[in-house]
């Protein structure tokens, strides 16, 4: 009998609570506002719990001994397919320990503070209900012992974002962005299902144990040729090839990052959820999670790489860069941040590509802490900014009717802000918390330390190059690089945030009048009690992973070794190798972060930018040409590429345009490019479904009907239609038949085909004709 | 194993003794026969149910002789000189099958509540339509199952021919009729050569399904020599593509699946969800049942072209559905590319890709006719089916879009529902097959081509979620029409009752889909085993 109270079979019950609140939510609470809070509460208590439960215990700190090399889990029959039972079930080793530690917690935060935010929506019940449902998917996916119930949580995150981002669906770009996004990570998926059904084929089963723990199997997989490109790709390579693709598209890596800025659209605490806590990381924890496979037959540490390592290099160190440039451009608070995540995606898809495993994961883990703070934190901003707008047309001191062609307030563009400071202090020091680990603050920051140990990897796998050893180890060259200068820009945009959004003087009324109700109003506690637990982690998180010879610290938090390197490496086979202590990353890294901040502070804090007036970094790139900027603000018209007619979510243009562009954009808004070319394709199949098909089916009767009645001119009496349908169909099997007999003697079957076609054609003609006679 | 009691001859023979009773009724007792309509439909989906848990796998799984392999048998001698007895029976393929007839036809029942036109007669032929359905499924002669398909088409003509939609059903009724009449004319062809093929080889002429099973898999099997003196043309050989495309008409199969889009628009709301969540599943079912189990040879050389045109279906379906500007229509090429999946399931030709078959024979069965009630329900309500002048309907009818919803994910494949337990089996039977099965046209030869094909298949399943998000925001999302659909207003109870039973279905193979995989397991092994594959 199962007992609950063991580990294996504890972690089934961490997805639960969450979904038995989404279906409790739908079905029966969604009348009542606050009983609703309170089952979508408590299953988030209930879960974090639980999952904290787990995670003490595995990793050692309480409730008997840690994982000592050996997982916890359990599984059950779930789908018999012939003779492999596929089995679902769960299961924590070291890497979902520390999952395990940032999701919930995570989620739990989000989950008080969307109490706070969503609270005076219409339909708030049923944002709960989504929530929780996202928050099930997520820990389903953290807890999965297999690939497919992965894969199914990976799925039902996917439409609970097209729910949650659409959540306000009156608004047409809030549901394009939503389809936008399901769309986008649908493409993905499926070429990801296309790998996780060839990983099933070939290893008949799914379970990461079984498939990843084997490097027999692994090796073996690696040096079969693909069935697919079998010339030039194993078949472990062509696998983890679609399973990055799935990653590309949820972690939104380039090309197919273009969803997650307009995700923007939806609440802001869905935001929080699909940057920081589900969604994204999902698709880092993945490529993760299934590491040894990826790196089937490559060995990265020997300058070794195969075509996934090399795909997550290049595209994570590209989008790392890419996204970090265009972040630069921005002024819609959320905007910025929504490019950071992309950026940082790119920072873990890049640094495991060149088997930075634990730094990649530990990236993932500060970095989902920092994320829901900042996305949080913005979030009370905005709030604040609207309460301030609503206060300021209250006194009558601004005009509530726009004129025409006056922009209508936008209460997220940090143009509208500054000065902030003064109104919610709170939020300010808890999003500066944040900024400075997003940024990479030397020491006291979480990013610092996992950017560090990015950077140290890079390097020292990138040391081959300089010692003048073979020509393996460009990529760690090329993503040491691209990231340091990705670094510095991460800095420089997050000081130009911060310090557009509180500093300074107000820019608008709306931002002189901000706030959040005052410090016993129940929003502004619910909304800024997480940030500051957040932000205290965002502060001291990166100390479980300090490097041991890192000057004096090493010694005070890490003297046995990098515990979370110790740790976290567990997870696989082989122990990744501790790399030496370097100074050259370090310095790097110092002078990247303290460089970015610097031009930050002297561009936009020191003397900040005045309302009305142009950006100093427009203005000193618009020097070297004046394209340069325009192109970073507009995203390098990626968005136009991919989506002709997108209409941009900007409030001045008028609503005879948008509506306008939205007729247009209705198809566009789903395949983005492909939409035009799958259209013409669909539009040709139904006409040649019409005039082809339709027509041999349509024409035959008529040829008969009209065949009929010229033969009742002849002869008294009808002619049964079906006795001529009959004559058809056996001189159409005369035809099959002689056709089949000559294949096999001759092979010409491809030839009494086009005779055939020709025949429908002709037939397809007469019956016209002679239906038209007869009319 | 016979049955202790006739079960399958009572679920069959229900829904003849209900239209016959209807029948019998004054004309004005219209709510009369819709309760006897519920009544006999209701009681063979409780016996499918019985039958569906009391299938023993385990024993399924031991069998060792044809006859094992069936079970709930029942057995009369019919026409003695002929060969043709009475004999029904049940296996892993058609086990579900029964319960999805039973879903789908009480759940039109209940939807079609509504029908004020001659409700008696429609409910008659209605029950009339279902009895040949089940009759089909549970027949293991091959004279029974014949009587009992052309039994499903006939009433099939006149309901829609005289409830349909105005515009279209003489014209849909008779392109429908014929297709498959043809379809089944030339299968029937087919079967009749087989009949002799056999009878002359041993002696003893008989349509027994089991019979010819026996014969199939002898070690000479008649069905295996070589006709003409002409190397490599065997009866099995020449007359696999005519019972298989025969039958395939009635599943869409592509280039003779246009009768089928027509036909579901132009039927009431009940047959179409018959139509097509289950008379499609019949033509699939039929294909697999006379066409590969009983000539694997000729299935072995025929499926692995076959396969290119489920590959059409698949895509091309997709593709058109997402040009529909009727709402029906798009749920009729749905049915064409889904179905598409259930063919190509059984062209992998493992048990793995024709468990994955049988599976979403039943999911999209239940999906689609889900999708159909939907339709329906706001049919009924606005009066048009045209997408562009939809909208906002998730405000007005909160039940019929949540449906819709979840139907449109069991339809994209979503996890978590049964649309996805049906899809991953047969892509995994595709890449499984691939290297062990080539395509041989004279000199000119493909090999590995499978896992091509399931990268291809692959671009109908985004285009579906192309499709269906479409649908659902044209339809239940965007602006509401307040003037024009003032007389809106929510559905009744029955048509929730019908929508949720659907539904649960849809959820629980998708979250527990071991409640159906083994049985359907069980019954393609032997199959599989004939083709080959393991």
């Amino acid at each position: 009998m199962i007992e609950w109270t063991n580990a294996n079979y504890l972690p089934w019950l961490i997805p639960v609570p969450p979904l038995i609140a989404f279906v409790l939510i739908v079905l029966v609470t969604n009348r009542s506002w606050w009983v609703t809070v309170f089952t979508a509460l408590a299953a988030s208590v209930l879960s974090w719990g639980l999952a904290t439960a787990v995670f003490l215990r595995s990793a050692g700190l309480a409730f008997g001994p840690g994982l000592a090399g050996a997982a916890f889990g359990s599984s059950a029959p779930w789908l018999d397919l012939g003779q492999t039972q596929f089995m679902m079930g769960v299961m924590v080793d070291p890497l979902t320990t520390v999952m395990l530690f940032m999701v919930p917690l995570a989620i739990l935060t989000i989950f008080i503070y969307s109490i706070g935010y969503i609270s005076h929506d219409p339909r708030r019940e049923r944002f709960l209900a989504y929530m929780s449902l996202f928050a099930g998917a997520m820990l389903t996916l953290v807890v999965a012992d297999n690939l497919l119930l992965l894969f199914i949580g990976w799925e039902v995150m996917g439409f609970c974002s097209y729910s949650l981002i659409g959540f306000w669906y009156e608004k047409p770009s809030a549901y394009r962005a939503g389809v936008k996004a399901f769309m986008t990570t649908r493409v993905a998926d499926v070429i990801m299902l296309l790998g996780v059904a060839y990983l099933f084929a070939e290893a008949g089963t799914l379970d990461f144990r079984t498939i990843l723990l084997d490097p027999a199997f692994l090796e073996k997989l690696a040096s079969t040729p693909a069935l697919i490109f079998g010339g030039a790709i194993s078949a472990a390579g062509l696998i983890g090839v679609f399973l990055v693709a799935g990653t590309i598209g949820k972690s939104a890596q380039f090309p197919l990052h273009v969803w997650l800025p307009d995700a923007m659209e939806g609440p802001t605490p869905v935001s929080a959820m699909i940057h920081a806590a589900a969604m994204v990381s999902a698709g880092v924890y993945m490529i993760i999670r299934m590491y040894p496979l990826l790196s089937a037959g490559a060995h990265p540490h020997e300058g070794v790489y195969n075509a996934p390592l090399l795909l997550m290099t290049y595209v994570g160190g590209f989008t790392a860069l890419f996204a970090a440039v265009i972040a630069i451009a921005q002024n819609d608070i959320k905007r910025v941040l929504a490019y950071s995540t992309i950026s940082q995606l790119g920072f873990m898809v890049g640094a495991l590509g060149i088997g930075a495993y634990t730094a990649a994961a530990f990236h993932l883990i500060m970095h989902g802490i920092f994320k829901a703070l900042l996305f949080m934190g913005s979030g009370a901003v905005i709030h604040a900014m609207e309460h301030g707008e609503h206060h300021a047309h209250e006194h009558g001191r601004h005009p509530h009717n726009t004129f025409a062609g006056d922009a209508p307030f936008d209460p997220q563009d940090m143009r509208n802000m500054g000065g902030l400071r003064q109104r919610i202090p709170v939020t300010f020091y808890t999003f500066v918390a944040g900024a400075m680990a997003l940024a990479g603050f030397p020491i006291i920051s979480a990013g610092f330390w996992s950017k560090d140990e990015i950077f140290s990897e890079a390097w020292h796998l990138g040391l081959g190059v300089l010692g003048g050893a073979n020509t393996g180890y460009g990529p760690a060259i090329f993503l040491f690089i691209v990231l340091a200068v990705a670094a510095f820009l991460t800095a420089l945009y997050t000081t130009r945030q911060v310090a557009m959004t509180f500093i300074g003087e107000p820019r608008t009324e709306a931002a002189a009048e901000a706030g959040l109700g005052g410090p016993s109003s129940m929003v502004s506690v619910l909304m800024q009690a997480p940030l500051i637990v957040l932000g205290v982690l965002a502060l001291v998180l990166g100390f479980i992973g300090v490097h041991p010879d890192f000057p004096l610290l090493g010694g005070l938090f890490s003297a046995q070794g990098n515990p979370f390197h110790s740790f976290v490496g567990g997870t696989l086979v082989e122990h990744p190798p501790a790399i030496p202590f370097y100074w050259v990353p370090l310095l790097t890294s110092l002078v990247v972060a303290l460089g970015g901040i610097f031009v930050g502070y002297w561009l936009y804090w020191r003397k900040p930018v005045p309302a009305g007036q142009a950006d100093p970094i427009q203005v000193s790139l618009d020097r070297i040409s004046p394209y340069l900027y325009t192109w970073m603000r507009n995203k390098f018209y990626l968005d136009e590429l991919y989506d002709r007619a997108l209409v941009k979510p900007s409030m001045w243009v008028s609503e005879t345009l948008v509506s306008a562009i939205l007729d247009q954009g209705i198809i566009d808004g789903i395949l983005h490019a492909i939409a035009r070319a799958a259209s013409w394709l669909g539009e040709l199949f139904k006409r040649f479904n019409r005039v082809m098909i339709d027509g041999v089916g349509d024409g035959i009767p008529m040829a008969i009907g009209a065949f009929g009645r010229w033969f009742r001119n002849i002869q008294t009496g009808n002619v049964q239609q079906y006795l001529m349908m009959a004559i058809i169909a056996t001189l159409v099997i005369g035809l099959s038949v002689s056709a089949l007999i000559v294949r096999v003697n001759t092979g010409v079957i491809l030839l009494v085909l086009g005779v055939l076609v020709v025949i429908i054609i002709v037939l397809n003609l007469i019956g016209r004709a002679w239906g038209g006679m007869a009319e | 194993m016979y049955a202790p009691i006739p079960v399958l001859s009572i679920i069959t023979l229900t829904p003849v003794a209900g239209a016959l009773l209807i029948l019998l009724l004054p004309k004005s007792a219209k709510q009369e026969a819709r309760l006897i309509a519920a009544a006999a439909t209701g009681f063979s989906l409780l016996l499918g149910l019985f039958v569906f848990f009391n299938y023993d796998v385990a024993y399924a799984s031991a069998a060792t002789t044809v006859e094992q392999s069936f079970q709930f048998q029942e057995k009369i001698v019919w026409v003695a000189p002929l060969g043709i007895n009475y004999h029904l029976g049940v296996d892993g393929i058609s086990t579900p099958m029964v319960l999805l007839t039973g879903l789908a036809s009480f759940a039109g029942v209940l939807i079609s509540w509504g029908i004020d036109d001659r409700p008696r007669e429609f409910m008659a032929f209605f029950l009339l339509l279902v009895a040949g359905v089940y009759g089909v499924f549970v027949a293991l002669d091959l004279f029974v199952l014949f009587f009992f398909y052309e039994l499903a088409i006939f009433p099939m003509y006149l309901l829609i021919a005289t409830w349909g939609w105005k515009e279209l059903r003489e014209y849909a009724a008779m392109k429908l009729t014929l297709y498959i009449l043809i379809g089944s004319v030339v299968a029937l062809v087919g079967v009749l050569v087989l009949y002799f093929a056999a009878g002359n080889a041993t002696g003893v002429y008989s349509f027994d399904m089991v019979h010819m099973l026996e014969v199939g898999a002898m070690p000479n099997s008649p069905f295996n020599v070589e006709l003409f003196g002409i190397s490599g043309l065997t009866l099995a050989r020449l007359w696999f593509p005519f019972i298989f495309i025969g039958f395939g008409i009635l599943a869409g199969l592509f280039p003779f699946h246009n009768w089928s889009p027509d036909g579901h628009v132009a039927a009431p709301t009940a047959v179409s969800m018959i139509h097509a969540g289950v008379l499609m599943k019949l033509g699939a079912y039929s294909a697999l049942r006379v066409g590969v189990q009983l000539l694997p040879e000729g299935a072995q050389v025929h499926l692995p072209w076959i396969v290119l045109l489920t590959l059409i279906n698949v895509v091309y379906g997709a593709f058109i559905a997402m040009r529909q500007r009727d709402f029906k229509y798009v749920i009729g090429f749905s049915s064409v590319s889904h179905m598409g999946l259930v063919s190509m399931g059984i062209a992998t030709m493992s048990v793995v890709g024709m468990t994955g078959a049988g599976l979403q024979m039943f999911s999209h069965g239940a999906m689609t006719a889900l999708f159909f009630a939907c339709v329906g329900m706001v049919y009924d309500r606005a009066h048009t089916r045209d997408i562009p002048s939809l909208g906002g309907f998730s405000r007005k009818l909160p039940w019929v879009s949540f449906a819709f919803i979840l139907g449109g994910l069991v339809s994209m494949g979503m996890p978590g529902l049964s649309g996805f337990v049906s899809e991953f089996p047969i892509f995994m039977g595709l890449w499984n097959a691939s290297p062990t099965i080539q395509l041989t046209v004279g000199g000119w030869s493909l090999a590995n081509y499978y896992s091509v094909i399931a990268v291809v298949a692959v671009i109908g399943i985004v285009v579906t979620a192309a499709y269906v998000l479409r649908v659902v925001q044209q339809v239940f999302y965007g602006r509401f029409n307040e003037e024009r659909y003032q007389e809106v207003h929510d559905v009744t109870a029955l048509d929730k009752l019908a929508l949720v039973m659907l539904m649960v279905a849809l959820i629980i193979l998708g979250v527990w889909p071991n409640i159906m995989a083994p049985i359907v397991e069980s019954g393609v092994r032997p199959i599989a085993q004939l083709l080959g594959g393991a």
